[in-house]
């Protein structure tokens, strides 16, 4: 079956998902119903799109299979970044200001801490997959717990007023951060498609790339803080999704069998959008929200990554 | 010309390569021969800029290599070293057309697609050309990077252990090839080696390296003898003059 064909296959799986998760049992109260399962719809397909694209070009500069960002703490970070800043600038303050304007802030500050990464982790000599990896669960884990420490801190009045405009879930989006959340996604795209013809070539690893003529520091620089603008959108949306990027980054890899990046990363999106969507049609329609599609995501994502470790997978 | 002065690296307090100097004219083979160790592939990473020095300079026809655009630089040099696990699932020809990278920017043109040709059938790769790597046994993928190289077309060819993994006939095919491209197209090469008999038979100038030295440097008239050898791998040889070539006898 040709690239092509298959990408459409996957693309229509994911509008037919947006369509279901919209258009299912909607008995009648169209005008109270659609904007809401719209705006849902919305925040999914953006957090779903960020997660996949972000997760296939981080595989593709750490040249391996296992590693996402989420696994080495990226979304942990964000979660911590927007915690220390209610901390520090208090929760009354906060619901004065801006909501737009802490988002930004914390963009603003991932930026920073993956440049900072690149510098401590990617340019030391001989890098380790397994060391970053290391790293990167004990970090994230410190991350959390630094977080969940500062919100036990913080004054409990306070917390439950900014707790729902920060801290997000599938059941309960950030819909307020929707127009620009989607603003930087769509920007931090636009400035990717100049990159993204050296997506190939990186994949063939670091030396190739240099021998072909890339500026390779220069290149993964920029696409680690693409990366950044997606992760902490997809986290300000709806919170961390741990095993969401390896599992469709690797069904992407695994449908197209290729090292072109034009169709492992829409292929990575559609399913992801599609797994999303119907996971999340479940949880609300099947399961009547007795449980949240991150423990499903985390369940089988889960699974799926002791399986990969225990196959030491080298064969792309 | 390749103007190699001074040039060091050092990994924590181990000096790899120390104070060398070499010089590489334009049209010749060069062989980088040594012991494992010598630092022979740290010094052709320098040189071709994979790795930084941290002493020295490399000068590609009066420039220094690291001043050059990168895009630029990949038109005249090409690197291919010896440890190349891609792990990306690629057919040979995908990857030989990666060697039009720098010319095309990922868009194949028609003169693209000649030189591609042209490097597939001058590495004899036309009956695996639509196999994928991890099917072919490492003679056959090495021969698929050296094509990747040569539709690269550069002046500059560097190669880190080019014969690894080949046997005698695709060893032999590989160096008549570096041979003609020199001889033919005006390339300059320069390859690490193990094979002396090979860096005898077929390069014009052999730099020996032992712990980080240049140690001898010339024509292989006067580097494939007796006592030179010996004192670049510390062991006894007896090289005979074979049909006109000088051949190192050191089984036994």
């Amino acid at each position: 079956m040709g690239y092509n064909k298959k990408l459409i296959i996957l693309l229509s799986l994911s509008v037919a998902s947006i369509l279901l998760f919209v258009f299912w049992d909607v008995g009648g109260q169209w005008d109270y119903v659609l904007p809401r399962r719209l705006e849902k719809v919305a925040a999914i397909t953006m957090t779903g799109a960020a997660i996949a694209a972000s997760t296939v070009i981080f595989q593709t500069i750490t040249n391996n299979r296992i590693l996402t960002p989420s696994l080495i703490g990226f979304d942990s970070l964000y979660v911590l970044l927007q915690t220390a800043i209610v901390f520090l600038l208090g929760g009354g303050t906060l619901v004065m200001m801006n909501n737009h304007f802490h988002f930004l802030l914390s963009v603003g500050l991932m930026v920073v801490f993956a440049l900072l990464l690149f510098l401590f982790i990617f340019k030391r000599e001989g890098k380790n997959i397994y060391f970053l990896l290391l790293v990167g669960i004990i970090l994230g884990t410190f991350f959390s717990s630094i977080s969940e420490f500062l919100q036990v801190l913080i004054d409990p009045n306070e917390f439950l007023v900014v707790q729902d405009k920060m801290f997000a879930s599938f059941n309960n989006a950030n819909t307020e951060l929707l127009l620009v959340g989607g603003i930087l996604l769509l920007a931090a795209t636009l400035y990717l498609f100049r990159y993204t013809k050296y997506l190939d070539v990186i994949s063939l690893g670091e030396e190739e790339a240099v021998n072909l003529g890339v500026n390779y520091d220069a290149v993964v620089k920029r696409l680690l803080g693409v990366i950044a603008v997606y992760v902490s959108v997809a986290t300000a949306l709806v919170g961390p999704i741990t095993f969401l990027g390896l599992i469709v980054a690797n069904v992407s890899h695994e449908v197209f069998r290729t090292y072109r990046h034009k169709y492992l990363i829409p292929g990575a999106i559609f399913v992801s959008i599609f797994s999303l969507l119907l996971g999340q049609w479940f949880v609300e329609h099947v399961f009547t929200f007795s449980t949240t599609i991150s423990v499903i995501v985390n369940f089988v994502g889960g699974i799926y990554f002791i399986y990969l470790l225990v196959k030491e997978n080298d064969v792309w | 010309m390749v103007d190699v002065t001074n040039v060091s690296k050092a990994y924590k307090e181990v000096k790899v390569v120390d104070d060398v100097s070499v010089h590489i004219k334009k049209g010749t083979i060069t062989s980088f021969i040594g012991a494992n160790g010598a630092g022979k592939s740290t010094l052709l990473s320098m040189v071709s800029r994979l790795i930084p020095k941290d002493e020295g300079s490399v000068l590609l026809d009066g420039e220094e290599i690291t001043s050059y655009d990168n895009k630029e630089l990949a038109k005249r040099l090409s690197v291919l070293k010896q440890s190349n696990n891609i792990k990306v699932r690629i057919t040979v020809r995908e990857l030989v057309s990666f060697g039009r990278f720098p010319y095309s920017q990922g868009k194949l043109k028609k003169e693209d697609e000649k030189l591609i040709n042209e490097a597939i059938e001058y590495m004899q790769l036309e009956d695996f050309e639509d196999r994928f790597l991890d099917e072919l046994s490492g003679g056959q993928k090495q021969r698929a990077y050296i094509a990747m190289v040569i539709a690269q077309d550069t002046d500059y060819i560097l190669l880190d252990e080019p014969l690894n993994n080949l046997d005698m006939k695709h060893s032999k095919q590989i160096m008549k090839a570096l041979r003609r491209m020199v001889d033919d197209l005006g390339k300059t090469v320069v390859i690490v080696i193990h094979d002396i008999n090979f860096a005898s038979c077929y390069s014009n100038h052999i730099v020996a390296l032992k712990d980080g030295k240049c140690v001898y440097e010339g024509h292989p008239e006067e580097m494939i003898t007796n006592n030179v050898l010996r004192e670049v791998y510390d062991m006894e040889f007896n090289v005979c003059n074979i049909d006109g070539n000088r051949i190192c006898v050191f089984f036994t």
